[in-house]
C-alpha cells in the first residue's frame, strides 16, 4: 500500500496548483506558511470563518500566493489590489480582506492607495513582502531598492533613495503595522495571527529573500548565504517607535510591532454613522 | 411610478437605484460628479454605500471588488477620467464582471474644455482597453433615456456578465426635462446567474451555460473562486496556450453578439418614404431630428436613423432600417461613427458631417453641414 503523506496545512492550498512557480530559495514560501499557520489558528479558534476570507493580489511573485490557496481569491492588475478589496468589504461587510503583494505591486504603483486606504483605516490586512527589486520582470530597481544597488535598470548604481512603508503607513491612521523578517517567521505568524484579530488598516510588511534576482544583484546568489546575511541585519525590538523603524542593509532592519491601536475603522464608523 | 423635474445626472443615478445599485465608487470630475453627490445623499438611505476614492483607477477597481462581493457596481466620470480607467475595463472584461461605468463626455483633448459637450469619445468607450473584447455602449439623447438606458446598462450587464458603458455628454447631464421613475416590478430589472451554494469544491467560476454565460460565483458562499486577469480555463487557472486564448477570447466576444437583439437598439422616423437618411445619436441628435421636418418641409425625403446603442452595432438592422440611397452620419465630432456606417452602407452614398461644437450643435449648425451634401 502506498504511503500518503499530507501536511497539516494541505487543506489552505489549492493542492494541484503545486509546486508554485517560485523560485528555490524563495522567501515567500516560509511568509505563506507562516500566515497560514495563524489563519488556520484563527479559524480552529472561531474567530475566522474560511468562507468569508478571500485573498487579493496584484501582479508580481507575491501576488500569486492568491491562487495557490483554497479560498476565494482575486487575481488582478497591476497595483489595484487595494481598490478591488476596498469594494468587496465595503459591498459585505461580512468579508475578511487579506491583500499580498510585493512592494513594487503595494508601494510602488499601488502606493496611492496604500497611502489612502491606511488614512481611511478601511478594513483590511495588507502584507507587503519586501524583496527590494522587481523580480518577475527580471530585475529592475524597486522603490524599495538601497541606494547604489545595481539593478537592470539602474546599471550605474540606484541614485534614488528607498521607501520606508512602515514610516509612511505608519504616519497615517492604520490601526497595525509591523514588520517581520522570513528570517523570523514565528514573528509573520505571531503578527499577522494578531492582525486577524483586529478591525481596520492593518499592514504587515515582510523582507523577504530573492536570491535569484535580487541575489545576483548584491553578490549573495546562494539562497543559504542571502538567507543568513540577513538573518544578520535583522534586529527585534519591542513596541519599536516609528523613528526606529529601519530598514537599511548596511545599518541593519528592525522589526516588531510599530503601531496598535483601536481606531473605529471605515466601516465601523460608516454602521455607527459617526462623523 | 412617480413623475418628477431632473437633470440627465440625476436620472442616470435614479436609473441605477431602480436597477439595485448597492455600490458607487467616484472621483470629482465635470461634467458628471451631481451623479455622485446625489447618490452620496440617497443611497446610503437605501442600504448602499457610495466612497469618494483617491483617483478614477481606483474607483473602477473598487467596484470590480464590490460586484464580486455580490452587489450591483457602478461608478462614473468623464474622459480624462475614463482614459485612467481603461486598464481595468480589461480586467472587468477578462474577468466577467458585471459593473457599469457612465463616461459623461465633455471636450478634449487632455482637460479641453470640462464644462462643454463633445461626442468625441465613441471610439474610446469601444477600444479603451488592450485586448480582444466587445463592451456593449448606450448614448441617451434625453433625461428619460438617460434612466431608461442606465437600467438597460444594469440588466445588460448582469445578464452578459460584462461591463456596460453609459455614454452621456455635458448637454444630457445638465438638461432638465420630464422624468418618470418606476418602482422595482414596474419595470424589468435582472439579476446575474449565481451557483446554488457550494459544497465546498471549488466552483469553475468560467465555466459557461449554453448561453455561453457563466454563472457567477461570488465571494463568501464557499465557492473558492479566481477571479482571474491571466488568461484562464474554466476553473481560472492561468492557461498560457494557443488553444485557451482562442476558446476565451472567441467566447467573451461570442456571448455579447449572441445577444445582439437585446442589446442593440436604434429609433427611425420617416424612414419608410426617405430619400436622404439622417444618422445620429446622443444629444446632436436631438438637433438633427429638428433638420428632418425642417427637410421635410421644403419636400425633401428626409428620413432619421439614432443609435441608441453605439457598440456593438446591428449591422443587418442598419441596413434594413431604410433604403435611403444618400445616407448622412451627423456627430459632435471629426466623424467617427461614420466610418462604421460608411462600411455597414458600403452600395451607397454615405457622407460624414462632423460639427464641433462646444454646445449642442444647433439645428442651423447641422443644416450647415448636411446641404453640403443634398
Amino acid at each position: 500500500m502506498a504511503i500518503t503523506y499530507t501536511h497539516p496545512l494541505d487543506k489552505h492550498l489549492r493542492l494541484e496548483r503545486i509546486p508554485t512557480l517560485y523560485c528555490p530559495g524563495c522567501g515567500l514560501g516560509i511568509g505563506l506558511g507562516a500566515m497560514l499557520r495563524a489563519l488556520d489558528k484563527r479559524i480552529s479558534e472561531g474567530v475566522i470563518d474560511p468562507r468569508k476570507v478571500f485573498w487579493v493580489g496584484g501582479i508580481g511573485c507575491t501576488a500569486r500566493m492568491v491562487f495557490y490557496v483554497n479560498y476565494d481569491a482575486a487575481h488582478v492588475i497591476h497595483g489595484r489590489s487595494i481598490p478591488f478589496a476596498i469594494g468587496a468589504v465595503l459591498a459585505n461587510p461580512e468579508l475578511k480582506a487579506i491583500v499580498v503583494g510585493g512592494d513594487g505591486d503595494i508601494a510602488g504603483i499601488g502606493g496611492n492607495h496604500l497611502v489612502h486606504a491606511a488614512r481611511r483605516n478601511i478594513d483590511m490586512i495588507v502584507v507587503m513582502f519586501t524583496n527590494f527589486v522587481y523580480a518577475m520582470t527580471g530585475g529592475q530597481v524597486a522603490p524599495t531598492t538601497p541606494r547604489k544597488v545595481k539593478t537592470t535598470t539602474t546599471p550605474y548604481g540606484n541614485p534614488e533613495y528607498p521607501m520606508n512603508a512602515v514610516k509612511l503607513v505608519g504616519s497615517l491612521n492604520a490601526n497595525y503595522v509591523a514588520r517581520a523578517s522570513v528570517t523570523t517567521p514565528h514573528y509573520i505568524e505571531q503578527f499577522f495571527y494578531k492582525a486577524l484579530g483586529m478591525s481596520g488598516f492593518r499592514f504587515i510588511e515582510v523582507v523577504s529573500t530573492c536570491p535569484e534576482v535580487y541575489g545576483r544583484h548584491i553578490g549573495l546568489r546562494d539562497p543559504v548565504e542571502m538567507y543568513n546575511e540577513l538573518k544578520k541585519r535583522v534586529k527585534y525590538k519591542h513596541k519599536p517607535s516609528l523613528e526606529e523603524a529601519e530598514i537599511d542593509w548596511e545599518k541593519g532592519i528592525v522589526i516588531g510591532e510599530f503601531i496598535e491601536r483601536n481606531n473605529p475603522s471605515f466601516i465601523e464608523i460608516l454602521r455607527g454613522g459617526q462623523a | 411610478m412617480r413623475k418628477t423635474f431632473a437633470s440627465g445626472n440625476i436620472a442616470i443615478a435614479e436609473g441605477a437605484m431602480t436597477a439595485g445599485l448597492k455600490f458607487y465608487a467616484g472621483y470629482p470630475i465635470t461634467p458628471s460628479s451631481e451623479i455622485m453627490e446625489y447618490l452620496a445623499e440617497k443611497l446610503p438611505r437605501k442600504g448602499g454605500v457610495v466612497i469618494q476614492m483617491e483617483d478614477e483607477i481606483g474607483s473602477i477597481n473598487a467596484i470590480i471588488g464590490a460586484s464580486w462581493a455580490g452587489v450591483k457596481a457602478m461608478t462614473a466620470t468623464s474622459g480624462p477620467g475614463f482614459s485612467l480607467m481603461a486598464e481595468a475595463l480589461g480586467l472587468a472584461v477578462m474577468s466577467e464582471t458585471p459593473i457599469v461605468v457612465v463616461d459623461v463626455m465633455r471636450a478634449g483633448p487632455s482637460t479641453g474644455v470640462p464644462t462643454k459637450t463633445s461626442q468625441s469619445d465613441v471610439l474610446q468607450v469601444r477600444w479603451a482597453a488592450h485586448g480582444d473584447y466587445i463592451i456593449p455602449v448606450y448614448a441617451p439623447w434625453s433625461v428619460q433615456e438617460a434612466y431608461d438606458l442606465t437600467v438597460k446598462a444594469f440588466n445588460t450587464a448582469e445578464l452578459l456578465r460584462t461591463p456596460v458603458i453609459l455614454l452621456s455628454d455635458a448637454v444630457i447631464a445638465h438638461l432638465w426635462e420630464p422624468l418618470t421613475i418606476y418602482e422595482r416590478g414596474e419595470i424589468e430589472v435582472i439579476d446575474r446567474k449565481i451557483p446554488v451554494e457550494s459544497s465546498g469544491t471549488p466552483y469553475p467560476p468560467y465555466k459557461p451555460d449554453p448561453d455561453l454565460v457563466p454563472p457567477m460565483p461570488v465571494f463568501g458562499r464557499g465557492f473558492k473562486t479566481i477571479v482571474e486577469s491571466l488568461t484562464h480555463d474554466e476553473k481560472g487557472f492561468y492557461a498560457p496556450r494557443d488553444d485557451a486564448q482562442k476558446a476565451l477570447v472567441k467566447r467573451l466576444v461570442l456571448k455579447i453578439l449572441k445577444r445582439i437583439d437585446y442589446i442593440y437598439e436604434q429609433e427611425t422616423r420617416f424612414t419608410e418614404d426617405a430619400e436622404v437618411l439622417l444618422v445620429s445619436y446622443g444629444s446632436t441628435a436631438r438637433s438633427v431630428l429638428n433638420v428632418v421636418l425642417e427637410l421635410r418641409k421644403r419636400g425633401i425625403k428626409a428620413g432619421f436613423l439614432r443609435l441608441k446603442t453605439l457598440w456593438p452595432l446591428d449591422e443587418e438592422r442598419i441596413r434594413k432600417s431604410s433604403s435611403a440611397k444618400k445616407i448622412i452620419v451627423v456627430e459632435n465630432n471629426i466623424g467617427k461613427i461614420y466610418m462604421d456606417i460608411d462600411r455597414i452602407f458600403k452600395d451607397r452614398e454615405v457622407y460624414p458631417a462632423p460639427v464641433i461644437s462646444l454646445d449642442l450643435p444647433t439645428p442651423k449648425d447641422v443644416l450647415e453641414v448636411v446641404e453640403q451634401w443634398l
